[in-house]
């Protein structure tokens, strides 16, 4: 596998991680996840119902797509705990995203319920995958108490607004020990490539494919994107300079002066 | 004696003793007794019943039972 993500000792040829969350049907769902190419897919946790025709499980099941349960919806550490373990029992996995939200307005991380929870779940085994405001200070608080990963957002869930502070994602890049997953915000293909141009190890986006008018051409563009944000973050981008450069040699060039 | 929970907010009777597999079959139009329901977790006044300890894991009267699933969610 070339330059895969490593997250908790796991590889992943894909760099994009996926939600489900938005889609309208679960067939159009499926074909969106296979041409995005991602290997990990976020799924919330919600009481059954029955008489439902398929499900989300089932889909990523057959898909071979890893199943990433999350916790939206919690305001408090303790329902975060609990339902990372609903979770954890439900898909058969320890990794959880997850997710502490201050309010259902905002959608922003609470900070210190965030890192509240993220340490009693570290502590009980799980791979945990906060994720975080784009503030360096709490993305290095949350590594220290052994996520797994963080995931800062670009920009309020489902704003798709972009990657609102750059500065603040790459610094959380140059400080982070653990890899940085840009989260959120994520509107269409230039921002995820952006994201990844910044240093970001992955990108997980929902919205942007599962509500842009073709899903299934917005997941191909977002792979294609993460993977060319990625090779450009590689290559080296040239620094950015005040003044002109020509390309052309400046030698040898013809006396085309016709006025002579 | 009748044993009467909460199931995701709605009360559910059994005419005896009930264990979580009773109540999972029950919520979920299963056969009775054949709980292999994957995808989900299963919640007895906020804790978490693992599905090794469904069978032998009884309810009483009064308990809240959440039963969830993996559902679409970003």
């Amino acid at each position: 596998m070339d330059d895969p993500l490593v997250i908790a000792g796991e590889k992943f040829a894909s760099r994009l991680i996926m939600g489900t969350g938005g889609a309208p049907s679960l067939l159009g769902l499926e074909t969106a996840l296979l041409e995005s190419g991602t290997e990990l897919t976020t799924v919330a946790l919600r009481r059954v119902q029955t008489g439902t025709e398929g499900s989300i499980w089932d889909l990523l099941q057959r898909n071979r797509i890893r199943a990433l349960p999350n916790t939206a919806g919690c305001f408090t550490a303790s329902e975060a705990v609990l339902t990372a373990k609903l979770g954890r029992e439900a898909c058969e996995t320890n990794w959880v995203k997850l997710e502490v939200v201050a309010d259902d307005i905002s959608l922003l991380p609470d900070p210190v319920e965030l890192i509240s929870a993220a340490r009693t779940l570290v502590n009980d085994g799980f791979t945990v995958l906060p994720y975080t405001n784009d503030d360096p200070i709490t993305a290095r608080k949350l590594a220290d108490v052994g996520c797994a990963a963080v995931m800062p957002l670009g920009a309020p869930i489902g704003t798709g607004l972009g990657v609102l502070n750059p500065r603040n994602i790459a610094a959380i890049v140059a400080d982070s020990s653990v890899p940085v997953i840009l989260d959120a915000g994520i509107g269409t293909a230039s921002d995820a490539a952006l994201a990844m141009e910044l240093g970001c190890d992955g990108v997980l986006l929902a919205t942007a494919v599962t509500r842009a008018a073709d899903p299934v051409r917005m997941a191909r563009s977002m792979r294609r994107a993460v993977q060319a944000g990625r090779d450009a973050y590689l290559a080296g981008r040239i620094p950015r300079r005040e003044d002109a450069l020509a390309s052309s040699p400046a030698d040898g060039r013809a006396n085309l002066d016709l006025a002579l | 004696m009748a044993t009467t929970v909460k199931v995701n907010g709605e009360e559910i009777a059994f005419d005896g003793p009930a264990s979580v597999s009773d109540v999972v079959d029950r919520a979920l139009d299963n056969p009775v007794g054949s709980s292999v329901a994957r995808g989900i977790a299963v919640a007895v006044n906020n804790d978490v019943v693992p599905r090794g300890s469904w069978r032998t894991t009884r309810v009483s009267t009064g308990d809240h039972v959440e039963i969830l699933t993996a559902t679409q969610g970003g």
